[in-house]
This record gives structure tokens, sequence and C-alpha cells, in this order.
């Protein structure tokens, strides 16, 4: 196993893109948690005398302000926050979702495997916004709704990875001699499985959350996600995108975080499947 | 070849009552009605108005009416546009989402399959850096981030090219929404195209071909590029739906006048029948597209036609 | 280094194919391998040349290099003349005019050699229309009586059919056909029948040899079964870890094998006739991998006569009577 590790660590190591994007997100994050303590302006506090303003260091708005006069960079750390964190706790969620449900097919096996896969299909091929824009017609616009239709994102593509994972390990001899030295079903999922599973689950882990993120995004810009005065970067982007011609920043800097964060987030995920699919050929 | 395609046919039917059963009766469930968001009417009014669209029937009549009205075509009305049918709106919205949906499609096959073929033979070199660091961006960044910088950039300080707005017959107005819309299914195809060309490169048959002494363009072109492209043709469904997706968000930005736009409106606006007709037109293409990928597995892959 | 091997047949024409002082390596990581190490050879207009050989001997790789089919992170280096004219580092056009025309090759895998999605009638016409110049029709139209002259039973049938509707030895007949319908002055055979029932081996062998009759071509066959190459070459040439440890001709080397690792060859044919043995006479060891680098003869660990010379210093290639060359520091005499 440390032999493993050994190797993986060491291709991941050999990728200078990988490494940097790392520093970026690991900046960028940092931003987000210790940013208001530098420039303590409230989300929601309206500037009158400034509005619609142009980023400058010298002013009290580093990032600028909105047509309403509220203050960028406290928005903008708002919502990467906002975004970060649902972005990560959903993808938790779906991680955990899929890691079950996935173990659970590629153990079992059989006519259950083949049921469960089947479902998994079916899911894919519907485009998830449509899903949600159907629930959002029905029950209206709800945050739970939100959560619910953001974690069903991220578990299928790990389900299945799990799963595969899981078929191929247990087959292997350690299996059956657990099996034969009489432990129970669970037991041996728990303690043999999943930890040889880790590795795969951890790289699409990392790709999971630019994808959720993304999706939150994407919602929060249509109007479907999180709503005002709370902030995401998605609904940042809305405003800006408004504002085009005339304040260009108000799009430019909450997307371009979006974008950082979204790009460092994959090539960091890309490096990881990299350096374990070498790994393992 | 006729008879798979039948049965192909023959089950993708089903699949798409099941989800016209499935979504009346969803919409019809939901505690709530579509009228709940005007003002508070009198009573007698609200009986009216439930009246003339039918929602005083119990519902198994309604689902009746909703089905046998559809097979002539008939989504019934619009709740919210009270002028129009969702036939008319649909009948309205779709050619423009068509037209765009459709060249971003021809797009991202028309520079992702040369991309990535040009990134496998020239492997390790920099037009394959080149070519997969765009492809990377391309997957990372979403088209409601790509079209309001692109807008920008060419709009607004270069003047090259429309923000937004649309003409009809207007081609100027449809680049930068087809860019960014084509631009993260493109990078997919590429990617997935750099992978199977090396895959297939390193063939027998592909050593035969060139102990043959074929010049090169004739081996990528007439041998190796059907297998290289089988992946394409399991990903293109899944692509279809990226761009039925990020349409949604492309129409608003741009201010295309597509059915994407009266999607989301519809959500917002709770109006049923509208959200119903355009799940199902959306679900529909989805399963035309799955039979056309089908066809083209076929094709590609003789085997598969013959039962094999 | 070396000496030429040279035709039997003393034909003052000039050699269809010269090669002198080939070596091919591979890069790897911690070190390069090299598959063929200084190998020259000549194949005379009209010869059969029959290459033999264990896997990793390095056979195959020396016509890759010929043919210009070898991978990427293989280096070739001295010089490989067809006709006269320089193949190593040619220029992609002269290359591709040569191969597939005059110059062909036969693979050992017909399962895999074939592309799946065109049919066979293509895959034979676009030979023809590339290097020949002949409209599609005319291309077809030839493939079909090349198809006749392998004796393919119902040739127009199979021009329209797919590989994967061909059985095997089916496949080998097209691939022969495929090699021959430009007139080609050598053909390069790689095991083409090792992935074949036996039954088919010696059809497959027969056809080549009719083929050879007819045609009057120079034919490479490369095996590692000594008796398949038997049947059909003028010379045989064996080759051990790279290089060449002997060669002669046909009736002179199965009768008088020079080489120890020769003479154990021939001993493992099973014969009908002679003593019926309780076992099959096998070779002891292994070949040497193609990345191990040896002192001395690399044949030596396995050699029962083996000296400690031999371990040493590496026996260089010696003509031995007429036309005849071994490398052994303590051949075997006649």
């Amino acid at each position: 196993m440390n032999a493993r590790f050994h190797d993986f660590a060491h291709r991941l190591r050999a990728n200078p893109g990988a490494l940097f994007a790392l520093a970026i997100i690991v900046a960028l994050t940092a931003l987000t948690v210790f940013g208001p303590r530098i420039n303590p302006n409230g989300i929601e506090t309206l500037d009158w005398l400034h509005m619609a303003a142009a980023p400058s260091l010298q002013s009290a708005h580093w990032f600028g302000t909105d047509r309403l006069g509220r203050d960028l960079y406290a928005r903008t750390l708002e919502g990467a926050r906002v975004s970060l964190s649902i972005g990560l706790v959903a993808s938790a969620v779906s991680l955990l979702i899929g890691i079950g449900y996935g173990a659970v097919a590629g153990y079992v096996g059989g006519r259950t495997d083949h049921l469960m896969m089947r479902i998994i299909e079916i899911l894919s091929g519907l485009p998830l916004i449509f899903f949600v824009i159907f629930l959002t017609v029905i029950f209206g616009r709800n945050e739970s709704l939100l959560f619910f239709s953001i974690g069903a994102v991220g578990w299928l593509t790990m389900a299945r990875i799990v799963r595969g994972q899981t078929l191929s390990i247990r087959r292997r001899e350690f299996i059956e001699a657990a099996i034969a030295s009489g432990a129970g079903t669970g037991r041996i999922i728990f303690k043999h499985v999943i930890p040889n599973v880790i590795g795969p689950v951890i790289v699409y882990a990392t790709l999971t959350v630019p994808q959720i993120m993304m999706f939150e995004s994407f919602l929060s810009f249509l109007g479907l996600g999180i709503q005002e005065p709370r902030a995401s970067l998605g609904s940042l982007i809305a405003d800006g995108a408004g504002e085009m011609e005339a304040a260009p920043w108000i799009l430019l800097i909450p997307g371009g975080f979006l974008a950082a964060l979204l790009l460092c987030l994959n090539i960091v995920g890309d490096g990881l499947r990299d350096a374990l699919d070498a790994k393992e050929s | 070849m006729l008879r798979y395609f039948l049965m192909r046919l023959g089950s993708a039917i089903p699949t798409l009552f099941i989800i016209v059963t499935i979504a009346f009766f969803l919409t019809r469930a939901a505690p709530g009605g579509p009228f709940d968001q005007e003002q508070t009417l009198p009573p007698e009014i609200m009986a009216n108005l439930q009246a003339a669209y039918g929602l005083d029937q119990p519902i198994l009549v309604q689902y009746g009416h909703y089905l046998g009205a559809l097979l002539h075509g008939d989504f019934g009305p619009s709740f919210k546009y009270k002028d129009f049918t969702v036939t008319e709106l649909i009948g309205q919205g779709f050619p423009v989402t068509l037209q765009l949906g459709a060249i971003a499609l021809a797009l991202a096959l028309g520079a992702g399959i040369p991309a990535g073929t040009l990134a496998a033979l020239r492997r390790h070199a920099a037009a394959d850096y080149a070519t997969m660091s765009l492809a990377v961006v391309g997957i990372a960044i979403p088209s409601f981030v790509v079209l309001p910088f692109l807008g920008l950039l060419f709009g607004i300080y270069l003047h090259w090219l429309p923000v937004a707005g649309w003409e009809p017959g207007s081609l100027r107005h449809l680049v930068l929404p087809v860019i960014a819309l084509a631009l993260p299914p493109l990078s997919v195809i590429a990617r997935l195209v750099r992978a199977s060309m090396l895959e297939v490169l390193g063939s027998h048959f592909i050593r035969t071909a060139f102990a043959k002494g074929l010049p090169l363009r004739t081996v990528i072109l007439r041998h190796a590029l059907r297998p290289a492209l089988l992946p394409v043709a399991g990903y293109l469904a899944p692509a279809v739906a990226s761009i039925m997706t990020g349409s949604l968000v492309v129409e608003s930005i741009a201010g295309l006048p597509g059915i994407g736009r009266y999607l989301v409106q519809g959500a917002l606006n709770r109006d049923y029948t509208l959200v119903l007709g355009m799940v199902i037109l959306y679900s529909t293409l989805l399963i035309v597209m799955g039979l056309l990928v089908d066809l083209l597995y076929a094709w590609l892959d003789p085997r598969v036609a013959l039962g094999r | 280094m070396g000496q030429t091997v040279s035709p039997t047949l003393s034909a003052p024409a000039s050699p269809a194919l010269s090669i002198r002082s080939l070596s091919v390596s591979f890069a790897r990581r911690e070190a390069d391998i090299r598959a063929v190490q200084q190998v020259s050879l000549e194949v005379g207009p009209r010869e059969c040349v029959g290459i033999v050989g264990e896997s990793g001997s390095g056979k195959t790789q020396m016509f890759m290099a010929a043919m210009g089919l070898l991978p990427s992170n293989a280096t070739p280096s001295g010089s490989v003349l067809f006709e006269g004219e320089e193949l190593l580092a040619a220029d992609a056009r002269h290359l591709n005019r040569v191969r597939g025309s005059k110059l062909t090759m036969i693979f050992q895998d017909p399962m895999t050699s074939l592309t799946p999605h065109l049919q066979i009638g293509t895959q034979l016409a676009e030979v023809l229309v590339c290097h020949s110049h002949l409209s599609w029709s005319e291309a077809r139209t030839a493939a079909h009586r090349m198809l006749d002259r392998v004796r393919v039973a119902e040739p127009a049938r199979r021009l329209k059919q797919y590989p994967h509707e061909l059985s095997g030895g089916l496949r080998q007949r097209v691939m022969i056909a495929m090699s021959l319908l430009c007139e080609p002055t050598l053909v390069i055979a790689d095991e083409p029948t090792t992935a074949l029932d036996v039954t088919i081996q010696a059809e497959i062998l027969d056809l080549l040899r009719a083929m050879r009759d007819e045609a009057g071509m120079a034919l490479v066959l490369i095996s590692h079964d000594l008796a398949a190459v038997a049947g059909i070459a003028d010379r045989i040439v064996v080759m051990y870890a790279g290089r060449i440890i002997e060669s002669g001709a046909t009736a002179e080397l199965l009768r008088q094998p020079r080489h120890p690792y020769s003479a154990a060859l021939i001993n493992c044919i099973p014969t009908v006739s002679g003593p019926l043995l309780a076992r099959l006479p096998t070779l002891p060891g292994q070949p040497p991998q193609p990345g191990d680098s040896i002192e001395g003869c690399a044949f030596a660990p396995r050699c029962p006569r083996a000296a400690e010379r031999c371990r040493i210093e590496r026996p260089p290639l010696q003509d031995v009577g007429s036309a005849a060359q071994v490398a052994c520091h303590f051949p075997l005499s006649t």
C-alpha cells in the first residue's frame, strides 16, 4: 500500500500545473475565509455615495460596488464562501451516497447489481436541470429543493467508480480469505473493500466538487438557487451580466473568481487522475 | 439494419409514454395551483377559471383529455401567457433554439474531432499541450461565465460582434452564443478523440495500412477515424443534453427568443402546461437522439448491426 | 562488423534487399533495449530466405525497421538498401512508394490485421488505386482475379464481406493476396502461420510456395518453427539475442548444423519416422531478455559445449565452407 502511495505522490509532484492550481485554490480559499477581516464592509450595506463605483485600491471599495452601492469585495468573498461550502458539503453527501450505493452493488453483484446499474444509467441520461425546473414548478422556489437537487448531481459517477473497484477487489484472494474466516458481509465491506477503494474515490471526489459548484452556480444564475439578499457566485454573475456595458467589473470579478476556482479544481482533479491511472496500468 | 432500428423505436415509444404520464400526474399532484400567485380572487372567478382550464374535472379525465390533445400536437394553453397556447409558444421559440443547438453541435463535432486527431498525431508536442490545455478550460468554465466574457471582449471592447439581441436570419447574433454553447462539448470531444485515436493508431490493422504504403491522410480518414469515433458516438446524447442545458442560460444572456427562456420563466411562474410541454419536448428530443446514436454505432462498427 | 551473408544462388543481379550493420534499440526509462545488434543480410532477387529464432531474437524487428514500421521510441541505425535505395530515414513519400507495392509484408495475426469496418474488396483495391493508379472498379476486378489466384472460393462474395465474416485461414489468404497485387520484388512473411490451426498452416505454406514459384519474387519467411521454414526456404538464417549466429543453404544446415543452438532446434523437431520417444526433446533454459546486456556468447548459459572463453568473448560471425556462416568458438565439426 505504501509503495503505491509513494509512486502516486511522485507522479503528482512531477505535475507542475496541478501543483500550481492547488496553490491557487488554497490562496483563494484563504482569501474567502480571512478576506473580510481585512476590509470589513457588510454585504448588504448600501453606499449611496458610491453606486456602481469602479474598483480601486485607494477607496474603501477595493473591488468596486454594484448598482445598489453594495461592496463587491465583501459580496464576492461571501459568494465564494457560499459556493465553496455548498460545493464541499454537497460533494461530501453525494460521495457518501455514491460510495454506499456502489459498494453494495459491486459486492452483492448478480441481479441486484444489474438493477442498480440500470437505475444509474437511466438517471445519467436525464439532464438534471429539467428535473430541477420541474420540481420548481411543482413546489415553488425552495432552498431544501436546491440542496436536494444539488446532492443528486454528484453521486452517479462515484457510485459507478466504487462499484467497478469493488467488483475487481471482490474477486481477489484476501476477500475470499476473509469470507472463509467467517467475517460478515457488512464487516467485509467496511474493513476490506472500502480502504482499497479510497484511491479512485479521492480522485473523483476532487472532480465532483467543481461539478457541483458549477451546477449550483448555474441554478443561482437562473434565479432558481440562492436568492437575495444572500449571494452566491452564480447570482453575482447574473447581476454582473446585466451591467456589463456600464460596469464590467461587477461581472468580471465574481466571474473570474468562479472561473479560477473551477479551472484549478479541474486541473488538480485531472492531475490526480493521471497520477492514479499511470499507477494502475 | 432496418429490423434493428424498428426494435429500438419500439422500446422508445413506451419510454416516452411513461415520461408523459409521470410528468402529468406530478404536476397535477403538486400542492398549490397555477393561480396561487395571482392576487386572491373571489371564489366564483376562481371556479370559472378552473372550469375554463378544465381543472375541475376528475384527474383521470384531465389525463385523458391531455393525451388526446397531445396526439393532435396540442399542449394546452399557457397559464401565464394568457393569449398563447403552449403549442404556439413552442412554434415561435423552437426554431431559434434548434438553430442555436444544431450549429453548436456541428461546431463541437467539426472542431473537436480534428483537434483531438491533431493532438494525437502530434503527441507530446506543442500542438498537443495547447489543445489539451484549452480543452480543460472549455470543460471547467461554465457557459454563463464564458458568454459574458466573450461579449465583453468581442462586443463591447472590440465592437466586432453584437452582444445580445436577435434578428431573424441574422447569423452575427448567433456567433458568440454558439461558441459559448459549443465550448464544453467541443472540449470533451477533443479529449475523447485524442485518447481514442492514440489507441487506434496502435492497432494491428493500422500497421497493415501503413505497410501498404498508404499516405497518412488516407490511413487516418479511411482506416483510423471510424473506430476512433466510437466513444464520440457514446458521448453524443450527453452532448445534446449539455447543449440543451446550456441553451437555457445562453438564450437568457444573449436575449435570444428561444424556448429555453420560456422554460426558465415557466418554472418561476409555475406555468404547468408550459413546463409540461417543454419537458415532453426535450424528452422526445433526447430519445430521438438516443435512436440516432444507436444507428450511428451500427454504421461505425458493422459487427453491431449484424447482431454480434 | 560482421560479414555479409551472401546468397547461395550465384546471381549476378544485385540483391533485392541489402541490410548492413543494422541495429535497432528501444528507449526505455532505465536503459535502452537493443533488439537487433549489427545484423547484415542480403536477399537475392528470387531467393527465399528463412529467418528462424525464438521470440526476442530480433527477427521481426529487423524487418519492421526495413518497412519503416518501428514505433516512435525505436532508433534504427545502419543501412537497409532496397533495390539499391536507402530505406532507413527515407522520406515518407519514397517509403510509401516502395512499401505496399514492391516491398510488402504479411503479418502474423490475421484476426486483427485487417480493418474491421471496411470491406475486403476495398482493402484490396485501395492498394492498386494508391500505387498503380487504377480506378476503383478496375482495382476491384484485379482484386477479384487475385483472390482466385490465392484460391479463395467465391471471390465475388468475399469481396463484399467484412473481415470478421472470414475464418483465420481465409483472412491470411487475403493478406497474401494484398501483398502480391503490385507484383512485388520482395515479400516479407512474419510468422504467417503461427496464429492458425495446424491443418491450415500447411495450406498457407503451400500457397506461399506456389505464389513464389509463379510470381518469381523474393521471399523472406520469419518463423520460430524451423520445420515450417525448412520446406520452403533456399537458405536459412538463425538468429539469437539480436544477432545472426548461423546461416547456410537449407539442406546443408539441416543435415549438418554447425552452431549448437541450430543443432538443438533441429533436434526438437518431432519426426514421424525414427524411434518413438517417451518425451519430446526440448531446449533447456530461456533466451536472454531483450534488455539484458550480455558478455560473451549469448547462448553460453544454455550451451552444452560452453567453455570459459565463451563466457568472456563473443564469437564473431565467420564464413565457413561455401556461403555458410557461424558465430561460435567451438562449432560442431562436419
